[in-house]
Parts: C-alpha cells; structure tokens; sequence
C-alpha cells in the first residue's frame, strides 16, 4: 500500500483507525454520555466503511446500507439518553461504575 | 493529486477530532468535537461521491443527535464528576488491555491488507443517469422497500420509548 495514489484501503484504515478510537473512548472513559458519543464515533467507522466499499464496487448499495445505520443510531441515541435521564433522576451521578441496579 | 490532499486532511482532522471527543474533560466540549468529527465525515462522503448520504449526517448527526445529547448535557447538572468517584472494582488495568487488544486486532488487519498485492486506483465510476440521490432513492424504495418500512417502525418504537423513560414516574 502506498500513500499515494489513494485507494479503498486508505479509507477503510481510516474508519479502522476512528473505530479503533471508538473502542478506546468506551473502555477508559467513565462519564455515560461520553460513552454514548464513543458509540457514534464507532458507528460513523462503520459508515465510512460502507461507502468506501460503494466507491470501490461503483454500486450505491452500501450507501442504502449507511441509511439505516444511521435511522438505527438515532433511534438508540434516543432510547438510550432517555434510560440516562431516567437513571439520572434515581441516582444523580453519570458514571458508569455505579450503574450496578441489576447486580445481584 | 487533489483526492490525496483531501484524503490526508480530512484524515488528521477527523482523528485530531476523534481523540478530542475522548479526552475532553468537560462532556460539553466533546459534544462541540464531535459535530466537527461529523462534519470532517461528512466532507469525505463528498470525496467518495456520496452526496446524499452526507447531506443526511449533517442533517440528522450534526443537527439531530448532537443537539439532543447537547440537551441531556444541559439538563443533568453534575455537581460532581463521573471522573472524581473512584470504584475500587473497577478495572482499569483489564480496561486498557481490552482497548490493545482492539487496536492490535485493526493493526493486524490493517498490516495484512496492506501486504496484499496493492489495490488498483479507485475505478471512476461510469456516469449513470441520474445523480446519486436518484439512485439512492431509486433502491431503497424498489429493493429494499420493507427494510424501509422496518426503518419506519424503529424510529416510531424509539420515540414512544423515549417518551416512556424520560416521563417523570409518579
């Protein structure tokens, strides 16, 4: 691989790069909302991955493919702020070291 | 030549963007990073000739998402830090090794995609008729019609449990 010209690789190692970003923000960061925009980075990789492989196969499938990856982020951002804020209101802290509800 | 210029900018500003996100202290400026992260990939949708996709994530990423987290920043006031309370189960150490052990994982892919015989240029796609919301439009109501309408119902299931959780229970 070469850095010039560019090809499909180069992209997808960038959306392995922010993925990889991604898994790092979910695994040392303790706020959750924090968590959740680590969520989305990781989701924007995939993204990026599928329109990468549309250019590479000339067909828009993956592009259709990134649509609903982006409706579903949506709706889960949406439920999931509204868990936090619910979880907010009988805790009142954001870390996630004591969400621990459900433990037995 | 331009593509390349394009590419290794858009790349540093994403990335830069990206490690912003997950170091910030304050949970408002991550979510300022991350608009400017969707917004740097919303640009290289552009470069990959996928307009329509990128006019979706400044609408519905930068405009929709962020200003909701944006709002749940606002409305939970933290008196004190998720960061000041230290759990003594907590796990950093295994925490860390997981992260390498991801990141190990995508330098392995990448490393052994690179070896490969290398990849011919990206083909310049055969003009077609129409643009690319046209055909974007044109699949996902013809083949992928009912994936749509499940789309539909996601986002509807969603926001009744929105309203659900974020209604004050008496």
């Amino acid at each position: 691989m070469h850095l010039y010209p560019i090809t499909a690789y180069h992209y997808l190692v960038l959306a392995a790069a922010l993925f990889a970003l991604g898994a790092t923000g979910v695994m040392l960061r303790r706020n959750i909302i924090i968590l959740f925009m680590s969520i989305e980075l990781m989701l924007n990789a995939v993204n990026l991955n599928l329109v990468a492989f549309s250019r590479l196969n000339g067909h828009v499938v993956g592009q259709v493919f990134a649509l609903f990856i982006v409706a579903v982020a949506a709706a889960e951002a949406v439920v999931g702020l509204g868990i936090l804020l619910a979880f907010y209101r009988n805790k009142e802290t954001l870390n996630i070291d004591e969400v621990n509800l459900l433990r037995g | 030549m331009l593509e390349a210029i394009a590419f290794y900018g858009l790349a540093a500003l994403i990335l830069g963007f990206g490690v912003m996100v997950i170091t910030a202290r304050s949970a408002v400026h991550s979510v300022v990073f991350l608009v400017l992260n969707f917004l740097a990939v919303a640009v290289v949708y552009v470069v990959l000739g996928a307009e329509f996709l990128a006019v979706i994530q400044v609408l519905v990423y930068a405009g929709g998402i962020v200003v909701l987290y944006l709002f749940v920043v606002m409305l939970v006031n933290q008196k004190r830090t998720p960061e000041a309370h230290h759990d003594p189960h907590r796990k950093t150490g295994l925490g860390i090794m997981l992260a390498s052990a991801v990141l190990a994982e995508v330098t392995a892919i990448v490393v052994y995609t690179a070896s490969a015989p290398s990849a011919s240029p990206i083909p310049v796609s055969s003009p077609v008729v129409g643009g690319n919301t046209e055909q974007v439009g044109w699949l996902l109501y013809t083949d992928y019609l009912i994936a749509f309408e499940v789309a539909s119902m996601l986002l509807l299931a969603a926001m009744v449990g929105a309203i659900l959780f974020a209604r004050r229970m008496d």
